[in-house]
Order: structure tokens, then C-alpha cells, then sequence
């Protein structure tokens, strides 16, 4: 109950006060504090949220060597204020990908269980040669402000991440927000967390659920990246194909000066073949949309994966503790009856060099005893949060299976309009041409 | 041209304004033989076998019915088709079956079928541009592919040969004048040792070399006075021969471009297929897409057939037209060449003439000889006058050569450019609607799909409620 109370208190207030977003910590340890279990209002229902533009910037980094990057304009502004017909102006501040990168880490380790929304990709991949792989480029920066928005977009709908400070900082203070960040120590966390992520350790009774969700997550990753390389190449080829009729276009014009009745015909035709080439752009970048939703999807599978691995952490440290709790039970059954059931170095030892004194032994067996307490304790709470978590995650990870299913099914169908439109563009443009053709000669 | 070897008995023309209906007259009334002077004026050949009972009399009903080919009776009928192989111990090579179906008297039959090889048509092509300089034939297709020799021997490359053997044969069968040429008929009907022995004869190897060399000598020459509208037929020929080469690269670009997107796509739908081996709920939609992909492949499969079959080669076929324009305009200029040279012969012949009045250089020669001055003046000049006689008949000859030169090409030029214009705009008019075909097969398919998708949606619907 403790955690929802912070939880309450933090949605409605809209101070910074500090302390409040010390007891966002404890979120971090303690997963009793979800707020699964409340009744929320995503911030989005309260809150327009826009990422509008994008400016270039010069200043001095880390190494005071000047660099030139890129800020996004976030806009904020309460509903009601719409609704009310008050055209107040938005609330705004500048921010560049770093510090979107900063407050995705800092909810990926406050909230293990949720299946985080991810950012768009850092570097541009998959590209076909027309596009640059270039952060400069304004294709590329347009489409990372319509990423970014859709990342703010999604976090503000979530019904747990919507509600956290940190996050509503990031909309709306615009001066020493990084202080705040690293002031909730969660880059402690982070560290442990994802050190212990890349390690490689094996859990003795994995959570088939989770199992099967670990490779689901890496096959989506798998084929989705596959999708996207062919996508690539089948794009260039498709601009190859259709500015390669452009050349019609010139040759027909410079054709068309030495014939009398053909001349007309010709020249009209090679227009609509400069059109059909140049049709090819919007196609592309309408493609490009599609991409970029697959990509999400891409980067949405690591989140799903990395949720999966946490989930395989924290079984596996509940059975190294039960596991440690149990060998601590039997050296004390050891040590009380004396006899030795197991092999240990210790038990050699004393055989070899014979055995301790009852004082000793009292001694070992009142530190074994305590262990033991302890030992006890912390399986349950493993246990406890183990459950907890799997509690949490599962229900997370079933909004992220409707939504994922949605949002794919509509990228399909989009995928098919897109088509569509291309195909009645192609008519439209072959028939004019055909008809072009036509009245040559006769 | 055989007319240089045999004696002409036309006088020498100072009419040089013949009228094109008295040298349409003519061509009409041309005889397969070769033998027979081709240009003369007085022969009226009364040969009935030689044109169709229908032709009217008149020189002008004659130009009418040869401008309105198109609406002529067509009388022959040829198709070029079954390519087989034959392997002999010297060489492999493939034939096609010519079938010829015609109503027309001089065949002594109404149908033959016989089997020619690329080379017999090549035979026949070069004896049709002797016979016939300045007529626009047309192309054969290319003799040797670069890729390499077995090529040759390729299904595809045998079809498209084929067309083009083809369409060569009838259009050779549909020009007024090529048509009854009887190199033309004796490829239509001999049989292989018949042609064989055919090809055998013919002017002899030292006549055709020396036909070679005068006209090397003439082009050499050079023109002086060519008529303003060859030229312009030159300049025009130089610019089409250079739009058309680029039009036929850039629809085998296309062609190749398009058939490296559809490898591309062949590998979309399976990797929707195996995406939808991982999910539930979207099972239906990953497969629904994979399918229309696949489906589009296929479509896509026949659009590249029908601009490889149908727009290139066509294209192709008029890069060599413009080749064959070239030649043509090249042999005209030779004959108006070997006219002027003949000219400028008389003319210093003449001022030779002249000058033995009024030099006493024959004095010289004839004290070198020892002969009377006189006499030997006077056996110059005889000599002179005898030469000045020959020449002046040549011109005749060559003058009427070239008047018929010219107006023939003039003519087959008015009849190449309908042609190219109908066969330029089926072809693009084909391109266009290969194209749309192609989008509205696509459309189909992908709108099916969305009628699918939103079944799904309405289903789903249903079963909430």
C-alpha cells in the first residue's frame, strides 16, 4: 500500500519537489508499487504531447571539442485547455536524442517488468542507396522527430510509465532535468541490472511462458530483419525501374524534333514518362513509413526480450538463494549430528587434521543458524518478487501482445493501400501515355 | 546491277525531266529477270505474267494503286515458323520452315513449303539491295550475339530470330516492287539444291569486284551537288539512327532493371510466410500477404515477357533500320557520284578537244614518233570524239540511273516512314498496355486483400458483441 500512496501523491502533485522523486526509488526495489492494481489515467488523456520540429545546434560536448547536433521541440498542453476552447499557447522545451536515450534507460530500470517503448534507431539501417545513412539528413531528422513523437506518444499512454515522475519532468522542465535523472541513482542499478543481463547463466526450472516468449521475441527480431533488408533492396530496385523511364522522357522530346506527324505525339508521351518517373519519390517515402513501423516492432522484440531476461535473472538468483539456503541446511545438519553427507573440503580437512572443539563447533553452528534466518528471508522475498513480477510482467506483456497485434495488422493493411494507390497511379499514367501513343501517325 | 555490263541502246537523253509516272511506269513493269535493262524507256514488256490481270494500264492509276499499297490486295502469304536443328559433320545450324501461300500467276503453284538457314536469308537480302540500291529493305536480324556461340542455340534466341526472319520475309512480300523480284521467288520455292545451284550463278566473281571498286571510287569521290532533300533525309537518318539506339538501351534497361526487382520480391512472400509461423492472431493477414506477393511475382513475370517479346525487339529491328537508311543514302550518293565523275570526264575530255586546235604539243609527240603532226592530231581528236561518244552515252545511262535512284528512294522513303511510324506506335501502344495490364492485375490482388482484412475486422466485431 505504501508504494500506491507515493504513487498517488506523485500523480497529483506537479511540484519538484525532491523528495518525491526520491521515493520514486524505491519503485526501482520494491515492485509492490505498481500500479497495476489503480485506477489511472494515462497522461496522454490529460496531456497533448507533440515533438514539432527540429533545429541544428552547435556547442561544445564532453571533450570541449565542438559538435553540431540536432534538438527536437517537445510540446505540451493540457486537454482541458483545448477543450475549453482557451487556445493557450503550448508549453515547450528543446531536447536531443541523448537525453531521450537517458530517460528510456532510466525507465527500463525502474520499470523491469514493462515491455518499454523503444526509441527510433540511433543510426540509420537498412537504407537503400537513396537514402543517406547521414544523422544530418532531413529525411533522416523528419523521421526521427515523427519517432520520437511516437515514443513520447506511447510512453504517455502507458498506464504505469505515463504516471512516473521522471517521465513528466522530461515534458515539462526544461533546466537541470539530467541532475534530477542521476539523482535517483538509478544508473547504480542500471550497471548491476544489465551486467548481470549479458551474462550468460542457466535458470534449473525456466518459466516455460517466458521461455517460449524469449523465442518468439528473437524470431520476431530474426524475420522482421529480413524483412527489412529485402524491403531495402527491393526499394532500390524499384526506383531503378522507374527513373530509368525518365529517359523516355528526354529522348522522346529530342526524337520528337525531326517528326512531323509523330512529333506532338511523342513529346506529350515523354512528359508522362517524366511523370511516372518522378512519381517514384512519393512512393518511397511512403514505403519508408511502413519501414519504420516494422522497425519499431524490430526494436519493441529487444524490449520483449530484455523484459524475458530480467524475468530469467530474478528466477535465477531466487534458486541460487534456495539452492544456497539448502546447502547452509545441511552443513548445520553436518555440523549438528557429524556426520558428513556430502563431500567438502572442510569436512576432509577436520578428518585429516582433526576435528574442532565444541566451542568451535557451537560457534559455526550459531553463524549457520543465522545465515540460515537470513537465507530463509531472502528466498522469500525472491519468491515474493518473483511473483510479483511475473504477476506484473504478464499482464504488461499481454497489452503489448493486443497492441503489437493491432499495430501490425494496420501497417498490413496500410501496406496494401500503399499499394493500391501505386497501382492507380501506374494505370493512370500508362493510359495518358497510351493515349499520347495513339495519336502518333494517322 | 547487271544494266553496266550490257550494251544500252537508249540515246542519250537530253530530256532529263522524266516524269515520275513514266519511272513508275517502269518499276511496275520491272521483269524478274536481271538480265533485262531495267531503266530503259522503250520497253513496254507485254509479258502478262509479270503483274497481277488487275493492274490498270494508265502510268497514273499505276502510281495510285503504288501509293495506296496499303489498301492493295495482298497475294502472298508467308509464314516462318518450326526451327529445327542440323547437324552435319561440318557444322550445326538451324533451319525454319517458309511456307508460302500466294494467288499470283507467275508462281506455278498456290503453296510451297521449303527450309531455309540464317545465311540463305542473308543470300537473299544482298541480292535484293544489288538489284535494288536505292529500296529500303529490312533488316535481317543480327547475324552473331556477343555473349557467346552457344547463344545460337538458345530457345529464346532462335524464337526472336524467328519473329524477326519473319516479319523480314513479309515485308519484303508487301513492298510493290521487292516483291517480285526473282531472287525473292526462288527463295520461296526452291527446293535446297535448286537454291544451291540458284546462288551459283550470277555475275561473276570480276564483275562484282569490279562493281566493289567503282564504288569505293565514288564514295572516295565524294558527292558535289547533292539535292537539298537528301541531305536533309541524312541529317534526319543521323538523328533517329542516334535516338533509336538510345530508346532500345533504355528499354532493355528496363527489362533488366524490372527482372532484378521481381527476383527482389520473390523473396518478400516467404519471409511473411515465416513470420506467420510465429504468431497467432496475425497468421491470417502474413499469409493473406505472402500470397498476394507471390501472385504479383507472377504478374510482374508476365509484364517483363511482354516488353521482351513485343516492345524491344522492335526497337532493336529499327537501330539496324537506320543502318540500312545510311547504306541506301550511301549507294545513292555513289551513283550521283560515278554521274558527276562521268561529267567531269566529258567536260575535260572536251577541254582537251579544245586545246589539240590550239597547241602545237602534238608536234611534239608526233616528232617523237616520227610521224606527220597532223595525222596524229587528228588521231587524237578521233580518238577524243570516240571517247567523247562512249561517255555521253554512260551519262545517259547513268543520269537515268540516277533520276530513277532518286525518285525510287524518294517513294520507298514516303512508304519506310509509314511504316516505322504504325510499327513505332503498336510498339509503344503495346508497351503502355502491357504496363496497365500489369497495374490492374496488381490492383486486383491487393484489393482483394483489403476486402479480406476487413471480413476479419467485421468478424471480430461480431464475436465481441
Amino acid at each position: 500500500m505504501r508504494g500506491s500512496e507515493i504513487l498517488e501523491r506523485m500523480a497529483d502533485s506537479r511540484s519538484e519537489d525532491v523528495a518525491v522523486i526520491g521515493n520514486t526509488d524505491l519503485s526501482a526495489a520494491d515492485p509492490h508499487n505498481n500500479t497495476m492494481t489503480e485506477e489511472g489515467v494515462p497522461l496522454l488523456k490529460t496531456m497533448e504531447i507533440s515533438v514539432s520540429e527540429a533545429e541544428k545546434r552547435t556547442g561544445k560536448n564532453a571533450v570541449s571539442m565542438q559538435e553540431v547536433y540536432t534538438v527536437y521541440l517537445i510540446e505540451t498542453r493540457p486537454v482541458n485547455t483545448i477543450s475549453e476552447g482557451l487556445s493557450a499557447a503550448p508549453d515547450s522545451l528543446w531536447r536531443r536524442y541523448s537525453e531521450f536515450e537517458l530517460l528510456r534507460n532510466y525507465l527500463l530500470v525502474t520499470f523491469p517488468y514493462i515491455v518499454v517503448p523503444p526509441l527510433p534507431e540511433k543510426r540509420a539501417e537498412f537504407v537503400w542507396h537513396k537514402l543517406s545513412a547521414d544523422n544530418m539528413d532531413p529525411d533522416f531528422v523528419e523521421r526521427r522527430r515523427i519517432g520520437l513523437e511516437n515514443f513520447l506518444l506511447r510512453v504517455a499512454s502507458h498506464s504505469v510509465l505515463s504516471k512516473d515522475k521522471i517521465f513528466y519532468l522530461f515534458l515539462t522542465q526544461d533546466d537541470g532535468w539530467k541532475d534530477v535523472v542521476y539523482d535517483t541513482g538509478f544508473q547504480a542499478k542500471a550497471d548491476s541490472r544489465l551486467k548481470a543481463l549479458n551474462a550468460t547463466f542457466r535458470v534449473k526450472h525456466p518459466d516455460k511462458r517466458y521461455t517460449e516468449l524469449k523465442h518468439y521475441s528473437d524470431e520476431l527480431h530474426s524475420v522482421i530483419s529480413q524483412l527489412l533488408r529485402v524491403r531495402a533492396k527491393v526499394a532500390d530496385r524499384l526506383y531503378g525501374v522507374y527513373k530509368v523511364h525518365g529517359n523516355y522522357g528526354r529522348v522522346f522530346s529530342e526524337w520528337s524534333a525531326i517528326e512531323r506527324e509523330m512529333g506532338d505525339g511523342l513529346q506529350s508521351a515523354g512528359h508522362h514518362m517524366d511523370a511516372y518517373a518522378a512519381s517514384v519519390d512519393d512512393i518511397l517515402e511512403e514505403e519508408e513509413h511502413y519501414a519504420d513501423q516494422l522497425k519499431e516492432y524490430l526494436y519493441y522484440s529487444e524490449a520483449l526480450r530484455a523484459v524475458c531476461r530480467k524475468h530469467e535473472l530474478i528466477q535465477y538468483e531466487l534458486e541460487m538463494a534456495a539452492q544456497d539456503l539448502v546447502s547452509k541446511k545441511q552443513q548445520r545438519e553436518e555440523l549438528a549430528t557429524g556426520t558428513v553427507r556430502t563431500f567438502s573440503l572442510k569436512g576432509m580437512t577436520s578428518k585429516l587434521f582433526g576435528q574442532e572443539t565444541p566451542e568451535q563447533r557451537e560457534a559455526k553452528l550459531k553463524i549457520l543458524e543465522q545465515q540460515i534466518v537470513e537465507g530463509e528471508e531472502l528466498v522469500k522475498t525472491s519468491n515474493a518478487e518473483c511473483d510479483e513480477y511475473v504477476r506484473n510482467a504478464w499482464v504488461d506483456i499481454d497489452r503489448f501482445k493486443e497492441q503489437k497485434n493491432q499495430d501490425l495488422k494496420e501497417a498490413l493493411i496500410s501496406y496494401a493501400v500503399m499499394q493500391i494507390s501505386m497501382c492507380k497511379k501506374g494505370i493512370q499514367v500508362w493510359n495518358n501515355a497510351k493515349e499520347c501513343f495513339s495519336k502518333m501517325s494517322h | 546491277m547487271e544494266s553496266e555490263s550490257t550494251s544500252s541502246s537508249a540515246p542519250v537523253n537530253g530530256n532529263l525531266a522524266q516524269t515520275v509516272d513514266d519511272l513508275s511506269k517502269h518499276m511496275l513493269e520491272l521483269d524478274e529477270d536481271d538480265d533485262l535493262e531495267v531503266f530503259s524507256k522503250d520497253a513496254m514488256l507485254t509479258d502478262a505474267s509479270t503483274f497481277s490481270a488487275s493492274m490498270p494500264a494508265s502510268p497514273a492509276s499505276m502510281i495510285n494503286q503504288y501509293k495506296h499499297e496499303d489498301q492493295d490486295i495482298k497475294d502472298v502469304f508467308i509464314t516462318v515458323d518450326c526451327p529445327e536443328n542440323h547437324v552435319t559433320s561440318i557444322e550445326t545450324f538451324v533451319t525454319y520452315r517458309v511456307i508460302t501461300k500466294t494467288t499470283r500467276s507467275e508462281f506455278d503453284s498456290s503453296e510451297y513449303e521449303v527450309r531455309r538457314r540464317y545465311q540463305d536469308f542473308l543470300w537473299l537480302k544482298g541480292k535484293l539491295e544489288e538489284a535494288h540500291p536505292t529500296l529500303i529493305i529490312n533488316p535481317l536480324p543480327e547475324k552473331f550475339v556477343m555473349k557467346g556461340m552457344m547463344e545460337r542455340f538458345n530457345d529464346d534466341f532462335i524464337e526472336t530470330r524467328r519473329k524477326a526472319l519473319h516479319k523480314f520475309v513479309n515485308r519484303i512480300a508487301d513492298h510493290p516492287i521487292l516483291s517480285f523480284n526473282e531472287d525473292f521467288k526462288v527463295f520461296l520455292t526452291a527446293q535446297a539444291w535448286e537454291l544451291a545451284s540458284h546462288k551459283k550463278q550470277g555475275p561473276g566473281l570480276l564483275s562484282r569486284m569490279g562493281e566493289t571498286v567503282r564504288a569505293v571510287a565514288a564514295s572516295v569521290r565524294g558527292v558535289q551537288n547533292r539535292p537539298e532533300e537528301f541531305t536533309a533525309m541524312n541529317d534526319y537518318v543521323e538523328t533517329f539512327s542516334q535516338k533509336m539506339g538510345m530508346l532500345d538501351k533504355i528499354a532493355q534497361r528496363i527489362v533488366k532493371e524490372q527482372k532484378e526487382y521481381l527476383e527482389g520480391m520473390k523473396e518478400c512472400g516467404p519471409v511473411y510466410t515465416l513470420w506467420s509461423g510465429s504468431e497467432d492472431q496475425l497468421v491470417e493477414p502474413l499469409k493473406a500477404i505472402a500470397g498476394c506477393i507471390d501472385n504479383c511475382c507472377k504478374v510482374t513475370e508476365e509484364q517483363v515477357a511482354g516488353l521482351s517479346e513485343n516492345q524491344v525487339p522492335i526497337l532493336h529491328e529499327y537501330v539496324l533500320c537506320a543502318e540500312t537508311l545510311k547504306a541506301v543514302l550511301r549507294r545513292r550518293d555513289n551513283i550521283q557520284a560515278e554521274y558527276e565523275s562521268k561529267v567531269d570526264a566529258l567536260a575535260s575530255k572536251k577541254a582537251e578537244k579544245e586545246n589539240l586546235k590550239h597547241t602545237d604539243l602534238s608536234f611534239v609527240f608526233g616528232g617523237f614518233l616520227g610521224k606527220n603532226t597532223e595525222e596524229a592530231k587528228h588521231q587524237k581528236q578521233q580518238r577524243l570524239d570516240c571517247e567523247m561518244k562512249e561517255l555521253k552515252e554512260e551519262i545517259g545511262r547513268l543520269e537515268d540511273k540516277l533520276e530513277c535512284a532518286n525518285s525510287t528512294l524518294k517513294v520507298d522513303w514516303e512508304r519506310w516512314k509509314r511504316n516505322m511510324q504504325a510499327d513505332v506506335r503498336s510498339a509503344f501502344v503495346d508497351m503502355a498496355d502491357t504496363n496497365m495490364n500489369y497495374y490492374e492485375k496488381c490492383l486486383a490482388i491487393w484489393e482483394s486483400f483489403l476486402t479480406s482484412q476487413k471480413t476479419e475486422v467485421h468478424v471480430e466485431k461480431d464475436t465481441d458483441s
